[in-house]
């Protein structure tokens, strides 16, 4: 994408790919987290943000989830819920966020590892995304909002969570793209937003809701 | 007449099934044969006999084969079944012998057509062998819950399962230890199915009638096979304890083998226990009741399912896909559907299944709000639809082995 490009609309599919390596105890969890892949990182701190778009859950990441309640670690829980994702650029980063809370959370608190109860094991997966183009495209910032509320949650997570972190995009991709069409404000006003404490829904109104006041346009048929 | 992809269109939504198409371009014409071994009966022929027909409609060439074998080869399969569930099977070599003998006799008389062969299941898992001979792409399909298999059987299916391209598992917690990729694919309900469809009131009315129910006062059930994992017992407790500050109704539904011993033994128990109250309902269905559990639940307020163990547990979506507030026992698949709090409730225990009980048939807003998330979280996430989807991007998956995100453009 340069910068006299039209935005393109993506979206992805995904399939859940599974290890099939389990953690017990958190010295479990902290060995997979040092060696596992990165694309079960992002899988187990973003798969909720697509699945429960209804409302939002206290915990919005596995692992503080399975700490919190097959470790029984709630304070670790909810140290590890209130990790700031958007705070990062790449997965490594957030790899290394995850386990030094759980580290500094031992080194401060030290005491006796648990097992969780037997069939509460952590599993480990992976996403395995697979991107297309949705056949929407905006030629301009007034298209690029008519053609907002046709997007789907899917290719909202896609240039929202996906495009940053895996692909490790400085902001997301309408920012960037915005800002590359010269309209700075709406660019720093959308890349403000932050789309972990809102459901997609929400998060396309917020979007819809900075453009409002420009025109109408747009062509393509949605996929 | 036949059910096609438009039908669903209605009740999916326009972009699910378009996006199906879009998907089916990238395999259309491949060839995806799948192999079991029986045609009716069980969930596998039951989703096959929906699912072959709707990849066809998208263009996928996807084709059925059933395994032959005689009663003593489905005796050996039974007991790895048994045993691949965790339950203690007496495994001899004359068995595993059976099993051989019986796969290369399939070896000999399976067309091999698929360009992507699906072998579903440990019965025809042997056939892997014939890839060596003609190549292809094989994924092997576990339908069933390997989470703590028996290790005899395992260690004697792993060197076959091994040799395939990828394996499909239900849920996390069923993978394995494997050197091929292992992909999760959640089963799925059918919405159009005599189960899941709608009905009209007034025959949910005449069901309830029919089993001695009274439509207007708060009816509780759970459907599920008489079978000590399935906790009727617990179930019958729990109602005990409500009943004390709440009017309601209890339905224990469920259908009976007759070949199976210790579900007579457990009916006979849950019979005995229901005893002196005429508000237990316990009702042995025939087979082909689907009409009639679909009304059931239906005409229910809360659906229980408080199973100990379970594999997946699909009674669960099916009761969310009808607006029911589910309560569940946090084990298995089961832990996959509701969402504790937000599409139902997760209980350990007689006494957690009785306390969510009566916070349910006492807030009827919150009976609404755990329907309508149930009923969302289904949709978008067990349904046939998503499970076809699924198969589609499995088959793309064994172009793409070692990519985490493969561009389709």
């Amino acid at each position: 994408m340069n910068h006299t490009e039209p935005f393109v609309f993506y979206t992805e599919r995904r399939l859940v790919a599974l290890t099939g390596l389990r953690a017990r105890n958190l010295t479990e969890l902290l060995g997979f987290l040092r060696g596992g892949p990165g694309s079960s990182i992002f899988y187990h701190t973003h798969h909720m943000y697509l699945s429960h778009h209804f409302e939002t859950p206290m915990f919005s990441n596995d692992f503080a989830l399975w700490v919190s309640e097959a470790l029984q670690e709630e304070e670790m829980g909810e140290k590890l819920a209130a990790i700031d994702l958007l705070s990062f650029t790449s997965v490594r980063q957030l790899r290394e966020a995850i386990i030094s809370t759980i580290e500094s959370d031992l080194a401060e608190n030290g005491r006796r590892l648990r097992e969780c109860p037997p069939g509460d094991e952590f599993h480990f997966c992976r996403s395995k995304s697979f991107m297309m183009p949705t056949g929407l495209v905006a030629r301009d910032p007034n298209e690029f909002f008519a053609l907002l509320p046709r997007v789907s949650n899917v290719s909202l997570f896609f240039h929202f969570f996906e495009a940053r972190l895996r692909l490790e995009r400085p902001t997301n991709d309408f920012s960037q793209w915005l800002a590359w069409r010269g309209e700075e404000r709406l660019a720093k006003a959308v890349d403000e937003l932050d789309p972990y404490i809102m459901t997609l829904d929400e998060l396309r109104n917020r979007i819809i809701d900075l453009g409002k006041g420009r025109g109408a346009g747009g062509h393509g048929n949605p996929s | 007449m036949a059910i096609r992809l438009s039908d669903y269109q209605e009740i999916v939504g326009e972009d699910v099934v378009q996006e199906l198409y879009v998907l089916a371009d990238r395999v259309r014409n491949r060839r995806l044969q799948n192999i079991n071994s029986t045609a009716v009966g069980g969930g596998v022929a039951e989703i096959l006999t929906r699912m072959v027909p709707l990849l066809r409609e998208l263009g996928v060439d996807a084709t059925w084969d059933v395994i032959k074998g005689d009663q003593s080869f489905f005796n050996v399969t039974k007991a790895f079944h048994n045993a691949l569930h965790g339950k203690n099977e007496e495994i001899t070599d004359e068995m595993l012998g059976v099993f051989r003998a019986n796969t290369e006799m399939n070896l000999r008389d399976v067309n091999f057509t698929g360009d992507v062969i699906l072998v579903h299941d440990p019965q025809p898992a042997g056939l892997i062998q014939r890839r060596t001979e003609i190549g292809r792409r094989w994924i092997w399909r576990c339908h069933i819950d390997v989470s703590a298999p028996d290790p005899r059987v395992w260690n004697f299916l792993k060197p076959y399962v091994g040799q395939y391209d990828a394996a499909i598992f239900s849920m996390p917690d069923f993978a394995q230890e494997l050197s091929i990729p292992q992909y999760m694919v959640a089963p799925s309900i059918d919405p159009l199915s005599d189960k899941n469809k709608e009905l009209d009131a007034g025959y949910i009315t005449q069901v309830l009638e029919r089993y001695g129910l009274d439509p207007e006062r708060p009816i509780v059930t759970q459907i599920s096979r008489f079978d000590r994992l399935k906790d009727p017992v617990g179930v019958i407790a729990a109602y005990r304890m409500v009943k004390k500050r709440y009017d309601c109704q209890l339905v224990l539904a469920g259908g009976g083998a007759p070949d199976d011993p210790e579900g007579e033994q457990v009916l006979r128990e849950v019979r005995e226990r229901a005893e002196g109250d005429p508000d237990i309902h316990v009702l042995l269905l025939p087979p082909f009741s689907d009409l009639k559990i679909n009304a059931l639940v239906r005409g229910s307020t809360v659906v229980l399912q408080k199973s100990i163990k379970e594999g997946f547990g699909l009674t669960v979506s099916e009761a969310l896909w009808k607006h029911k507030p589910v309560i569940g026992g946090a084990v298995g698949g089961i832990k996959l559907q509701i969402i504790n709090g937000i599409t139902g409730f997760l209980v350990h225990s007689p006494e957690g299944a009785a306390r969510r009980l009566m916070q349910l048939l006492g807030d009827r807003q919150l009976c609404q709000r755990l329907g309508e998330n149930g009923y969302q979280h289904v949709k978008q996430n067990f349904l046939v639809t998503r499970h076809v989807k699924d198969y589609m991007l499995v088959m793309l998956a064994l172009d793409h082995p070692d990519e985490d995100v493969v561009n389709l453009t």
